[in-house]
């Protein structure tokens, strides 16, 4: 992990801080985010600690406006139950939220993301019934993916993951390219933006290829290039993220420091 | 009408080898003690069925007792993988297990149409994914009405259904509440059911957002406090996350999985 500025041994942030801090920034306050477990969990709450206290969280579980003081375990964490406007069904939060298009944002990772934002989280190597390695497979995000009227996608940024073609498309992003989505019916906006460890990628308006648009500081091109399977497209803006303040420090900080139990 | 059973005779007359089999619970109201029932009796051959197999269907299938995983999400919730899912995958160990692998919205909505008596349901999901190659029970269909392009899945109904709950009364009428997954859906798509509960109390209160299952819709409920350990049931315990966290050590390796399973399931009795 590459540390924030500060002296060499001792950063004042480390790499997945930025990327968390940069994630929860892109929440606006007031709109409804499809949350999974881990750094998007992690991105949402502290959102709703900092600079968007109206976010509405939504967990698949079937927890609809969750204010949890602590972060979750797991997506069916009870403290979700407990602090939620509303629990409602399963089959109730895909077919009646999610499925309509009421979500605005969707937050997701993935184990292998191609240029075009498709995301796998089902097998790597070898064939589908012959894999190397088995993921736990899709859960909700094809349809969080399709649906949401965007993506934020946080994961960081390695050449394992960043990969030239995803061994298995789990969740679309831009398909094979402009007018995909359109031609598949998915109905969502697609990946609006990829948070990394190193900075942040943006669909190319035209080609829709992933273009990285940001560094975090600290970070170089160099890097994220090595980072990335693929020839990386940068921005002739590229700019360099603001680094995380201290409030947003303390903040995450404080969340982190709630879940003790975690490996 | 349900039938007050003990878990042992419950899953006894309940569960045969060979049968589809769901025990529902999503990360609340796991029937963890029901499963470990089914290794206890040494069913074989099984086709498991849930949206999220986590710790007890990685116990289940490290024992060898299924044969075919039916699901959409399968890891070790807010900790990482399964690792004796992945060796059953892998390496077939201890036996070949062969998958139906679906989205969340996808399995949701087969028990849906298994619960409303409907040959499939309809979603809009899956296109562009490489999901509807691997799973043939995933199929194009056409609005009749517009020609939109849509996805069907067929109904979705286990010989049995186990889940687990608060409290049921004396006649089998089951209450469950907190986040309550496809538990209601899974029941009633179900040929057979049995509900393990915290209690049996002679007069169910009511609760807000409770769900009731009717005793008609149950065919046998037991009493097995503690049942949903290391999940948790609202009102009754908190999830031991601790232990969540420590699977990922012990199912790791084969042999420690093993010990770990003699100790703490095969040699214990039913909780009782």
């Amino acid at each position: 992990m590459s540390p924030g500025p500060g002296t060499e041994d001792r950063p004042e942030w480390t790499a997945d801080e930025m990327m968390t801090v940069a994630a929860s920034r892109q929440l606006r306050d007031g709109t409804a985010c499809f949350v999974g477990i881990g750094l998007p969990s992690t991105a949402a709450n502290l959102a709703r600690a900092t600079h968007a206290p109206n976010l509405v969280l939504i967990y698949e579980s079937g927890c609809l406006g969750a204010k949890p003081d602590r972060l979750p375990l797991s997506i069916g964490d009870g403290i979700l139950a407990d602090t939620a406007e509303s629990v409602v069904s399963v089959p109730e939060v895909f077919n009646y939220w999610l499925q309509p298009g009421r979500i605005d944002v969707g937050f997701l990772g993935a184990a292998q993301l191609d240029r075009l934002g498709n995301l796998n989280t089902t097998v790597i190597g070898g064939s589908y019934e012959d894999p190397k390695v088995r993921l736990p497979g899709a859960g909700g995000a094809p349809e969080i993916a399709a649906s949401c009227r965007e993506v934020v996608v946080v994961v960081r940024q390695t050449p394992r993951t960043f990969v030239d073609t995803v061994d298995f498309v789990t969740s679309v992003g831009y398909g094979r390219g402009p007018g995909d989505r359109e031609r598949l019916g998915l109905r969502g906006g697609g990946p609006r933006l990829v948070i990394t460890d190193l900075g942040v990628l943006e669909p190319d308006p035209d080609s829709l290829e992933l273009t990285l648009t940001r560094l975090h500081p600290g970070a170089t091109v160099a890097q994220a290039r090595a980072a990335t399977g693929w020839p990386l497209a940068v921005s002739d803006d590229l700019v360099t993220s603001d680094p995380p303040t201290d409030v947003e420090l303390t903040a995450l900080r404080a969340l982190t420091a709630t879940l003790g139990a975690r490996a | 009408m349900a039938r007050i059973v003990s878990l042992a005779d419950g899953i006894a007359e309940l569960v045969s080898d060979g049968d589809v089999v769901a025990l529902e619970g999503f990360t609340h109201l796991i029937p963890f003690a029901a499963g470990h029932e089914i290794i206890r009796q040494g069913r074989r051959d099984l086709t498991l069925v849930r949206m999220t197999p986590d710790v007890i269907y990685d116990q289940l299938i490290g024992m060898g007792c299924a044969s075919h995983l039916v699901f959409s999400w399968g890891g070790n919730p807010g900790v990482g993988s399964l690792h004796r899912f992945r060796d059953a995958v892998q390496n077939s160990w201890p036996t070949r297990l062969e998958l139906e692998e679906h989205s969340h919205a996808g399995m949701a909505n087969r028990y849906v149409a298994g619960a409303s008596g409907l040959p499939f349901a309809v979603l809009r999901g899956y296109t562009g994914t490489d999901l509807p190659r691997h799973t043939p029970n995933i199929k194009a269909i056409s609005c009749p009405f517009t020609g939109e392009l849509l996805t069907a899945v067929p109904a979705l109904r286990p010989d049995v259904t186990v889940v687990h709950a608060q409290r049921a009364d004396r006649a089998g009428n089951v209450q469950l509440w907190g986040i309550t997954g496809v538990q209601k859906e899974a029941v009633l798509a179900a040929h057979r059911s049995l509900v393990t509960v915290e209690e049996v109390v002679d007069r169910l209160e009511p609760v807000p957002g409770q769900v009731i299952l009717p005793s008609w819709v149950v065919t046998a409920v037991a009493e097995v406090p503690g049942g949903s350990h290391p999940s948790y049931a609202q009102g009754y315990s908190v999830r031991d996350n601790d232990f969540y966290v420590g699977w990922d050590e012990i199912s790791r390796d084969r042999d420690t999985f093993r010990q770990w399973m003699e100790r703490h399931v095969l040699e214990v009795g039913e909780l009782e």
